[in-house]
């Protein structure tokens, strides 16, 4: 049970001056229950990446196989992949629709094709698994606030129950509470159903402290793939093409240099506190 | 699919075209309009293909680029030349089951898609080659005299180029959003009309409240910056005819007679 | 003289049934004291809904106090009067950086604000040019800004407050909306016009990493200034930021922790030279 890319390329206005090569020849393997964090620069291909996962976009070559089955098949229904392999967009509350955000988190589940019962047991689940407000369900989204209504919309993915869950900058716009609220929210989620999350972000420092593998994309490339410590442990290759990694892993590296001896993968500030109080001869 | 639409859109450019008043620039869009419906022969539209060739050259926006623009009307082009065709009474040429092809068909359907598409290609030529702002200022000028009869130009003229300017902001969310749904099991293909219909009501709802919200974001910025209506404000880009200016309208006048000449002569 | 100074700033919104009647009042700014002296770089830090952005546009005259005072360069914003010339004297640059930008040439978007004052053709023209220059995108100004990334966006709608030629410029949360790359190159640009040419900027944001060049910052919740003071004191209580749902930057927390863990270091870490420099490893 996976998700396999096999060479996968993306051109478009292909034929033209403009043509664009947005993925180039990709290859992954994601594995059942993996929380990965996809990271680049705008224009780097991470987007792209993410909609061929669900079929959005079609590979102008290669091969995408999801549980053995390849998506690009005749036969192969697409719509049934979209709901395994669910999909939360940048800025997800700009497809909120309907009158109330119960109603909207319907939506999902009654595309699936599940009875008004079940649908309304899938939102009740998802809209509390995000930690909505009970007492909003009736409300029109359009009335919430900003993390209330990127709450609404998340449910109205998660309600589908996808196996697989990806979320394209979970986070933007939301303030530093906000940001942790909903980060937390997916890392617990992952921990109980123990479902595939990948999550694509520029913040190095957010992804470091969830996630259990990294692919850094760069140029339609896949240019790292690893676990958090291999991929900081390359700071010079992440500087190269403008990535930073996080000012806990910088610390430690500049300590290294003048000889102290600290374990240079440290990345958050809870594993940085115990390098430096072990330095200083203290238990962490 | 909806990126590849180009009337309306601005190419930038340092052209002769690019340069011209926007004035003349609509005069000229107006008698080649005109123009289209007076070539009715060979060699009208050979002479209206030169004409059209020569002005594409000096706009410098690459042909291919123009064409791009034709891409979304292909259908409704066939479609119209495919009723021509066979619809239009006449003496037969051929036959191809219950359909039959007339002369005079033949002769409808080809000059009936020509002059389509010499009308896109043409007043393409004029919205890549002239800012919605130009344009928009081209147009407040030309249409000033209603202002006598309360119409609100400078208004209509401003709200003409803010449409213009969001055409590819609103193209490209209309898309995001269709995606989401997608990604949420919405299917925007299958079914009868109706079925159709209200599979855009999440594509729909989503988009008007965007535009409502950006309209609004718009209003605020625009009054942040001192805007407040058409009285006293100045112009970055006044309209001042040049030589070359008053060259253009001659040449536009000439190729007008010279086509109508070859209506009558031929 | 103050270029800002609000005193006891009250703005209230009314909430309305369908009938129109008054259903509810909320307090988005509650007796709020501020004062911008004319050259510095103020920094307004607060959570989403902490009244920030509310306090901002009444800066900007586009909404007028409920109570209290607020003098924008000498005048009442009160004053209904004197509604565009606060505008000219204060600037204001948005969040979204597509829903400000009004024209399709980046050129004659920064020319609308000194069009709409009324500016004669010729001086439109140094002063844009000059503006663009001033935020490094004059090699852009014959562009269409849909293909701007979404930092040159900003920066062009900086440039065309700029062209006004305000005293003051207002940034509304310029960086929420950009990757990190953008966000880096509009605070750049915005300590470069505070430095080079000694414009005064209030930055609103809620990116503690930011503030961090500012002469002062003042901090938002609920309507209210709950803490103000230079970055370095402010940075010191990391608590307190804490409880304003506010974050701060990864080696100031990691200094703090080390010190809740007994280390003898001192409050308000920045850097990690300065984190080095305090550790006293020898």
């Amino acid at each position: 049970m996976s998700l396999i890319l096999d060479k996968v390329s993306y051109k478009y206005s292909t034929g033209t001056a403009y043509e664009v090569t947005a993925l180039d020849q990709v290859s992954l393997k994601i594995e059942d229950g993996q929380f990965i964090g996809i990271i680049g620069h705008t224009g780097s291909g991470k987007s792209t990446l993410i909609q061929h996962l669900n079929g959005l976009l079609k590979a102008t070559e290669g091969s995408i196989y999801y549980n053995g089955q390849d998506i690009y098949d005749k036969d192969y229904d697409l719509k049934d992949l979209r709901t395994q392999v669910g999909m939360v967009f940048q800025y997800p509350e700009h497809q909120l629709f309907e009158t109330t955000v119960f109603e909207d988190v319907k939506f999902g589940p009654k595309n699936q094709g599940l009875d008004d019962k079940e649908a309304t047991l899938r939102a009740y689940e998802a809209l509390r698994s995000v930690g909505f407000p009970e007492d909003y369900y009736d409300q029109s989204p359009f009335e919430l606030s900003g993390g209330q209504k990127r709450r609404a919309a998340i449910a109205g993915v998660l309600a589908m129950k996808p196996a697989v869950l990806i979320l394209d900058e979970p986070t933007a716009g939301l303030d530093p509470k906000g940001r942790d609220e909903i980060l937390g929210l997916i890392s617990d989620m992952h921990k109980k159903t123990g479902n595939t999350v990948i999550l694509v972000s520029h913040s190095m420092e957010d992804v470091a402290n969830y996630v259990d593998r990294i692919i850094v994309m760069n140029d339609a490339k896949v240019y790292m793939d690893g676990t958090p410590k291999e991929v900081f442990g390359r700071a010079k290759d992440l500087e190269e093409i403008g990535l930073a990694v996080p000012e806990v892993t910088y610390l430690m590296m500049e300590l290294k240099n003048r000889g102290w001896n600290v374990d240079v993968s440290a990345t958050t500030v809870e594993e940085g506190k115990n390098e430096i109080l072990k330095l200083k001869g203290m238990n962490a | 699919m909806f990126r590849e639409i180009t009337i309306g859109q601005y190419y930038p450019a340092e052209s002769r075209l690019h340069r011209l008043d926007p004035r003349v620039k609509l005069f000229g869009t107006l008698i080649y309009l005109i123009s289209i419906f007076i070539a009715n022969d060979i060699w009208g539209f050979l002479f209206l293909t030169v004409m059209l060739g020569v002005v594409i050259g000096l706009s410098k926006v690459p042909f291919s680029y123009m064409v791009k623009g034709l891409k979304g009307i292909v259908t409704l082009l066939i479609i119209a030349g495919v009723f021509n065709l066979f619809m239009t009474p006449g003496q037969t040429l051929a036959q191809l089951g219950p359909l039959t092809i007339s002369d005079v068909g033949l002769k409808n359907a080809v000059l009936m898609t020509a002059r389509m598409i010499f009308l896109i290609i043409g007043t393409s030529i004029m919205t890549l080659t002239t800012t919605p702002n130009q344009l928009t200022d081209g147009l407040e000028i030309s249409l000033a005299p209603l202002t006598l009869i309360n119409v609100p130009v400078h208004e209509i003229a401003l709200m003409m180029s803010i449409a213009l300017r969001f055409i590819p902001i609103l193209v490209e969310e209309t898309d995001k959003i269709m995606k989401a749904q997608m990604a949420r099991g919405a299917d925007f293909e299958s079914g009868g009309i109706v079925k159709k219909a209200k599979a855009m009501v999440p594509l729909l709802v989503p988009l008007f409240v965007s535009a409502f919200r950006r309209a609004s974001d718009l209003a605020l910025a625009m009054e942040a910056r001192c805007y407040h209506g058409g009285e006293g404000r100045t112009k970055m880009k006044p309209l001042r005819y040049e030589e070359y200016d008053k060259r253009a309208y001659v040449w536009i006048v000439l190729y007008l007679l010279v086509l109508i000449v070859i209506r009558v002569v031929f | 003289m103050n270029i800002i100074e609000a005193k006891q700033l009250v703005h209230e919104f009314f909430r309305r049934d369908e009938e129109g009647n008054i259903e509810g009042i909320q307090v988005a700014l509650n007796k709020v004291d501020l004062k911008v002296e004319a050259g510095q770089f103020i920094s307004i830090l607060g959570h989403n809904g902490s009244g920030k952005s509310t306090l901002a546009k009444h800066i900007n005259a586009l909404l007028t106090p409920s109570d209290g005072t607020l003098y924008v360069d000498g005048k009442d914003t009160a004053d209904s009067n004197n509604e565009l010339a606060i505008r000219q004297s204060a600037g204001m640059v948005f969040q979204n950086p597509d829903n400000q930008i009004i024209a399709s040439i980046v050129e004659e978007d920064v020319g609308f604000g000194p069009e709409n004052m009324g500016v004669p053709t010729d001086e439109i023209w140094e002063r844009v040019e000059r503006s663009l220059k001033s935020v490094g995108m004059w090699k852009y100004h014959a562009h269409s800004p849909n293909k701007l990334s979404g930092g040159q966006k900003q920066r062009v709608a900086i440039a065309g407050v700029m062209a006004m030629e305000p005293k003051c410029i207002i940034l509304d949360e310029p960086t929420a909306m950009l990757d990190p790359d953008g966000r880096k190159e509009v605070i750049k640009v915005a300590h470069e016009l505070n430095r080079k040419k000694g414009m005064t900027v209030i930055l609103i944001t809620h990116y503690m990493e930011e503030v961090v060049g500012s002469d002062y910052v003042y901090v938002m919740d609920k309507g209210k200034v709950v803490m103000e003071g230079e970055p370095r004191d402010i940075f010191s209580r990391v608590d307190e930021l804490k409880s304003h749902r506010m974050d701060v930057p990864q080696i100031t927390l990691l200094a703090h922790e080390l010190k809740k863990s007994g280390l003898d270091i001192p409050d308000g870490i920045l850097t990690r030279e300065e984190l080095i420099n305090v550790l006293n490893l020898g």
